[in-house]
């Protein structure tokens, strides 16, 4: 009995990594678009939602192979960034944070009813069925698999794009000290438009990645979204490595609360959890100490 | 090769600079002095484009800087070393020197600026990989004129470079601007230590409550009585 129990746990913990992955992904994007531009973005998940119908009509629709419709769609939700960008946050640069708020919350309803209107409410999927890994007695799903790897990649490619090149050096950079960007010869609306269409680019990912794994519909973002914004807020706004830990530390909670009991009680805890260390931690969990 | 004519500039409803006119010639290096609140970082600012100037002009090697778009400025050639250094303490000195070199014409010729600026300072190149705000005083104002010359500028501005920092440490930022001279940049330097500046450049401005009281060589501003009296206590 001992045994089964065991090999249910390590199932659970794996299973939880692999969430991890994809969830750090997400948290990434947001991260980035917050670290920078000093923005929330809060209909970020109704951007994957409108990437997984992307996904949806190039492989069901238009007929393309999976690994041909990503890149595809990728780009589309990239697009979208940047568009959110020039006609939403541009304007509002310097409007007061809950203005910037409240538009970004505009569009994820604005986002949601289009969806509604456009593709209307049936549940739909890529009809592509990913084969089951079995290991001892525990199984993996393939899609949770290529999710989590993809994520890496996606992760480890925005590393060194962040670490090598100028503009990543200057996305560092820009947090660090917004006014003298311009004494270094900085466009700083560049470096803004750049850095939205690399969070959409992730959003874009995560979309290609999420869609294996859920259904699409038009409140699908309400699946993730939430909890992708508790993640961001743990690791502290801005802050990549934490949210990076953060996304961990959420999967686990999630996946082995899903083991003791339903999947359900699994996210009650983690939100707990998350209300617990708002109190213990409140500017995140990897805080600098003043 | 810097020309500001009867420039007013402020903040809001606060004006900082009232009709100041200045020149500076190519290969020289001019001072602007006075006490604090005296404008003179506004006029740095207004130079570098981080403020436009409510009125007047400014043109550098005949260009219209007012017409410059602000991040495109540096690429006339002029870099400004801010107040306070503001080097991104987070990135490494590397990086900061990386962003001194951000545009496009800086890029090409990283590597060789980057050697310059190892030579000029060879504590840089020891903490190359070191957190720029965690050095000290005096190697982040190193770090900071490093970032300014690795954009190859024909003009360096240079804010207040020996505030803040230790007295013996003056003295080394001081001497350092007598080399960067004497490699044939042109300097325009705001200092509030008027005995120090006064011995590295070879014309000053007294810049009081806005607008320019008087101007001349070194030796004239040092023999001036008023000046004597506020600004060196004798």
């Amino acid at each position: 009995m001992t045994d089964i129990f065991d090999i249910y746990l390590l199932e659970a913990v794996v299973n939880g990594i692999l969430l991890g992955g994809v969830l750090a992904l997400l948290a990434l994007g947001l991260n980035l678009i917050f670290g920078v531009i000093d923005v929330t973005w809060i209909c970020y998940a109704e951007l994957v939602m409108i990437g997984m119908y992307g996904m949806y009509y190039l492989v069901q629709v238009f007929g393309l192979p999976y690994y041909v419709a990503a890149p595809f769609t990728i780009l589309l939700v990239a697009g979208l960034g940047a568009l959110l960008h020039l006609l939403v946050i541009a304007p509002l640069l310097s409007a007061p944070p809950i203005n910037q708020l409240l538009a970004t919350g505009g569009v994820l309803f604005v986002l949601q009813s289009f969806a509604t209107v456009a593709f209307g409410i049936d549940f739909r999927n890529l009809g592509i069925r990913m084969p089951v890994l079995k290991l001892f007695d525990m199984h993996f799903s393939y899609s949770r698999l290529l999710a989590f790897v993809a994520a890496l990649i996606g992760m480890t490619l925005v590393y060194f794009f962040m670490k090598k090149t100028y503009i990543g050096t200057a996305i560092r950079a820009i947090s660090q000290d917004r006014q003298i960007m311009a004494l270094m010869g900085v466009d700083t609306r560049r470096i803004y438009l750049i850095t939205s269409a690399l969070g959409g680019a992730l959003a874009g990912l995560a979309s290609c990645l999420l869609v294996l794994q859920y259904d699409i519909h038009p409140f699908v973002g309400l699946s993730f979204g939430p909890i992708t914004f508790l993640i961001v807020v743990l690791g502290g706004l801005g802050n990549f490595v934490g949210g990076f830990v953060a996304a961990f530390v959420f999967a686990q909670i999630i996946s082995l609360g899903g083991l003791f009991s339903d999947l359900e009680w699994g996210y009650v805890l983690a939100f707990a959890f998350f209300i617990v260390m708002m109190f213990i931690r409140p500017a995140g969990l990897l805080a600098r100490r003043s | 090769m810097l020309e500001l004519k009867s420039i007013d500039a402020g903040y809001g409803t606060f004006q900082a600079l009232f009709g100041v006119s200045l020149d500076v010639k190519a290969g020289e290096a001019v001072g602007v002095i006075g006490p604090n609140g005296a404008g003179k970082t506004t006029l740095m600012r207004v130079i570098s484009g981080l403020i436009r100037p409510r009125n007047g002009s400014i043109s550098m090697e005949g260009t219209d800087v007012l017409k410059t778009p602000m991040h495109r400025i540096v690429s006339l050639g002029i870099a400004h070393v801010p107040e306070n250094r503001r080097l991104f303490p987070r990135l490494t000195v590397e990086d900061n020197l990386k962003m001194g070199a951000f545009m496009p014409e800086a890029r090409a010729r990283f590597a060789e600026r980057l050697e310059f600026v190892f030579d000029l300072f060879p504590r840089m190149k020891e903490r190359r990989h070191q957190m720029a705000g965690t050095m000290s005083g005096g190697e982040q104002q190193m770090c900071a004129i490093g970032r300014a010359l690795m954009s190859d500028p024909k003009l360096l501005l240079l804010d207040e470079p020996s505030a803040g920092l230790a007295p013996v440490v003056v003295q080394q930022v001081f001497e350092l601007v007598k080399r960067i001279r004497s490699g044939g940049l042109t300097v325009l330097i705001v200092e509030q230590n008027v005995q120090q500046v006064l011995k590295v450049v070879d014309r000053a401005y007294l810049l009081e409550a806005g607008s320019i009281r008087a101007s001349g060589s070194s030796e004239e501003m040092l023999a001036n009585d008023s000046i004597r009296q506020a600004y060196l206590g004798v």
